[in-house]
């Protein structure tokens, strides 16, 4: 269907990058396998949004170095404001593809709780990364997206926490870009033993406003029994950036995951989110909230899948859609043969500021099985302006009161943010965009 | 200083139908004005006019407020000029909660630079939030989302009582309480009385004035005032219904069509 682009990228400069970096043999052979695969596989098809032409793959260099931060006080001030620099024992920042800071408490050291950037990881914990790196959660060969990532993947972090660990604070990565060309295939792999709980919280910042940059991200979330984990996070990449990002979860028998997902990008992007709810009595949670301006294109898809028995997926998206800005939101509960005694619920609100601005709700549910619960919500819709009559009773102005109500409509997202500087960074966001 | 609020020949459609037709009115701050009526005679038209409810057409007529016609003002310009209306049905509004909604109201009344400092407000509003027994709870809960009847009413006059308006227009306020709720709601209303606050209650029930003493009483049909008098005109009214008025003035069905 489409003319074979060549990647900008051969196999031996995935090579001499996988040497350089001492990785160990699996991996490198991970990389090239994907490299062949991902000059063959197509691209995927997400639902209703067309991104033939949109470019994935053409970038002006794979990995650039960035200077460290010694401390966190020389971050700079945008970044200085998503973490609090007194009481943040647990970060890691990334400056394009450079871990630029890092810090474990001695507490999470003891307990055997790993946290370090992905290649680090990879080269010190090479049994424990290769169990679950790209195995169940995101595959290699799904289509070419996700092998060009595995091919050449440049920045991220491996989360571990042994069995019986419950990680009191959250812990923090933020992944800045400001380097205009600087791609970034970013590798999250959080996994959380029996009877563990976490809690990690995500930046994507851009500094420069404008960019043209590649940015594709997995991020896969192993949760095993009886075990917790919160996953917050902020995509906030600029104008000009074509965004692939697709965050999985694995939930095993009495586990739990909670999504809160600020979907701000001023970029392309396609974003996909998917809960694997595995065990029975799994329980996952997925809040997210877009905002999307300019003439911006973007695709989110939720997805929760029902394997065990009575498990409950709740999917929540709320959308504010601007000028000519246009997004499709597919919320997809799949309930498989067997997971009896279930529960698929999902509910999709956008929220149109414009004229131009297009948003399209599709709420889908895919069911195999009797004995289960069920239920959506979808709707695309203005200001409703009976609210703002309301509010305007009482002296506050249109603009005011419009600001409140949009404001109100994320908020459920934005009060999930289990750190404050990210909250009030995800708001702040938020009141930039819609203004 | 005195304040008034004049209604002069107001003429209101919805859907263009015409529901008010040729309401005359003067109210004066220091007095409680009290319109009553069975329903369908375009009593919350008027109130919904007044202040600017987006599906109320004004087709003729001036309501002014110190000489001012309010109709040719924003429904925000209305409320800073002095007017507040304690709606029947009060939005939902997710998201934002009942402090920080009542907050914003507040400095819209003030120059930026001004605002009211938090403890200032947040101790002004336990007062008066205990006065109207409400739960402290409540203040963090988003607007009205929620809420069972009684509740919204109460936060009606919680509001009233923060942002001090001239005139305070009350729909309704006092359909679907309980005996207990109206109570609470009539003393926030007596509280409010003084020579600065004018205010007209809408309302088809005696029983409110049981606890709200009126100064006048007015009784709307077929989109008009057609009776103005004192309390006894009420005391009447609870004692004997409508149908005397209606007898006195040839009008057999009172109503305007549906009211909206």
């Amino acid at each position: 269907m489409t003319t074979q682009m060549k990647l900008p990228v051969d196999q031996q400069a995935v090579q001499a990058f996988s040497q350089k970096n001492e990785e160990p043999s699996w991996l490198s052979s991970l990389r090239l396998d994907a490299l062949a695969k991902a000059e063959e596989l197509s691209l995927p098809r997400p639902d209703k949004t067309k991104i033939d032409k949109w470019n994935f793959t053409q970038f002006a260099q794979h990995t650039v170095v960035s200077e460290v931060f010694a401390s966190l006080t020389e971050l700079p001030d945008s970044i200085k404001a998503l973490v609090d620099i007194e009481k943040q024992q647990n970060i890691y920042i990334q400056r394009n593809n450079t871990p630029a800071f890092l810090s474990v408490s001695d507490e999470l050291k003891a307990q055997g709780v790993i946290f370090t950037d992905i290649i680090t990881a990879a080269k010190e914990h090479p049994e424990l990364v290769e169990q679950y790196f790209m195995k169940d959660a995101v595959k290699v060969d799904e289509h070419k997206l996700t092998a060009l990532h595995a091919a050449l993947m440049n920045g991220g972090v491996f989360l571990y926490v042994p069995k019986n660990v419950e990680v009191a604070e959250p812990i923090q990565a933020v992944y800045v870009h400001d380097q205009k060309d600087a791609s970034l295939f970013n590798h999250v792999l959080v996994v959380v033993d029996d009877n563990s709980s976490v809690t990690y919280v995500e930046n994507y910042i851009s500094t420069e406003e404008q960019s043209d940059a590649v940015v594709n991200i997995a991020a896969e979330v192993i949760v095993k029994q009886n075990a917790r984990v919160l996953y917050g996070a902020v995509d906030n990449l600029a104008a000009g950036v074509t965004t692939y990002v697709n965050r999985r979860g694995i939930i095993g028998r009495d586990s739990r995951i909670d999504w809160a997902l600020g979907l701000m990008n001023d970029g392309d992007t396609i974003s996909e989110n998917v809960t694997h709810l595995v065990g029975d009595n799994s329980f996952g949670d997925t809040k997210s909230v877009v905002v999307g301006r300019g003439t911006q294109k973007q695709n989110f898809t939720t997805k929760v899948i029902h394997w065990g028995k009575n498990s409950e997926g709740y999917i929540l998206k709320h959308g504010v859609m601007k000028d000519s800005a246009s997004s499709i939101f597919n919320g997809i509960g799949k309930i498989e043969h067997g997971a009896t005694k279930s529960n698929a619920e999902q509910e999709s609100r956008v929220l149109m500021l414009s004229e131009k601005a297009r948003g399209d709700a599709n709420p889908i549910l895919l069911i195999d099985e009797d004995d289960v619960t069920a239920g959506h919500a979808a709707s695309v819709g203005r200001v409703d302006p009976l609210q703002l009559y309301y509010l305007m009773s009482r002296g506050i102005s249109q603009h005011e009161a419009e600001r409140l109500v949009i404001h109100g409509f994320l908020a459920p997202v934005v009060t999930q943010l289990p750190i404050e500087g990210v909250k009030r960074q995800l708001s702040e966001v938020i009141e930039r965009k819609v203004n | 200083m005195a304040s008034a609020l004049v209604i002069k020949d107001l003429h209101v459609e919805i859907e263009g139908k015409e529901i008010l037709k040729g309401v005359n009115l003067e109210l004066d701050s220091g007095k409680i004005h009290v319109i009553m009526g069975p329903n369908g005679t375009g009593k919350s038209t008027l109130a919904s006019a007044i202040m600017g409810h987006p599906k109320y057409e004004v087709t003729k007529g001036e309501v002014l407020l110190n000489g001012e016609n309010v109709l040719e003002m924003e429904v925000d310009e209305r409320a800073l000029a002095g007017l507040f209306l304690a709606m029947q049905y009060p939005s939902e509004i997710t998201g934002v909660t009942n402090a920080d909604f009542l907050r914003s109201a507040i400095n819209a009344r003030r120059e930026e630079g001004q605002e009211i400092s938090l403890m200032k407000f947040i101790k002004e509003l336990d007062a008066n939030m205990e006065f109207l027994e409400m739960d402290p709870n409540m203040a963090q809960r988003y607007l009205n989302e929620g809420f069972s009847g009684g509740e919204k009413k109460r936060n009606e006059i919680l509001q009233m009582m923060m942002i001090k308006p001239e005139f305070g227009i009350l729909d309704e306020i006092d359909s679907g309480l309980d005996i207990d709720a109206l109570k609470v709601v009539s003393k926030g209303i007596n509280k409010m009385r003084s020579e600065d606050f004018g205010c007209l209650i809408i309302t088809h029930y005696q029983r409110l004035l049981n606890y709200i003493q009126p100064d006048y009483v007015h009784v709307m049909m077929q989109g008009r005032v057609v009776k103005s008098g004192g309390p006894e005109l009420a005391q009447r009214l609870e004692a004997e219904g409508y149908d005397w008025i209606k007898q006195e003035l040839g009008i057999e069905d009172e109503t305007v069509g549906q009211e909206a």
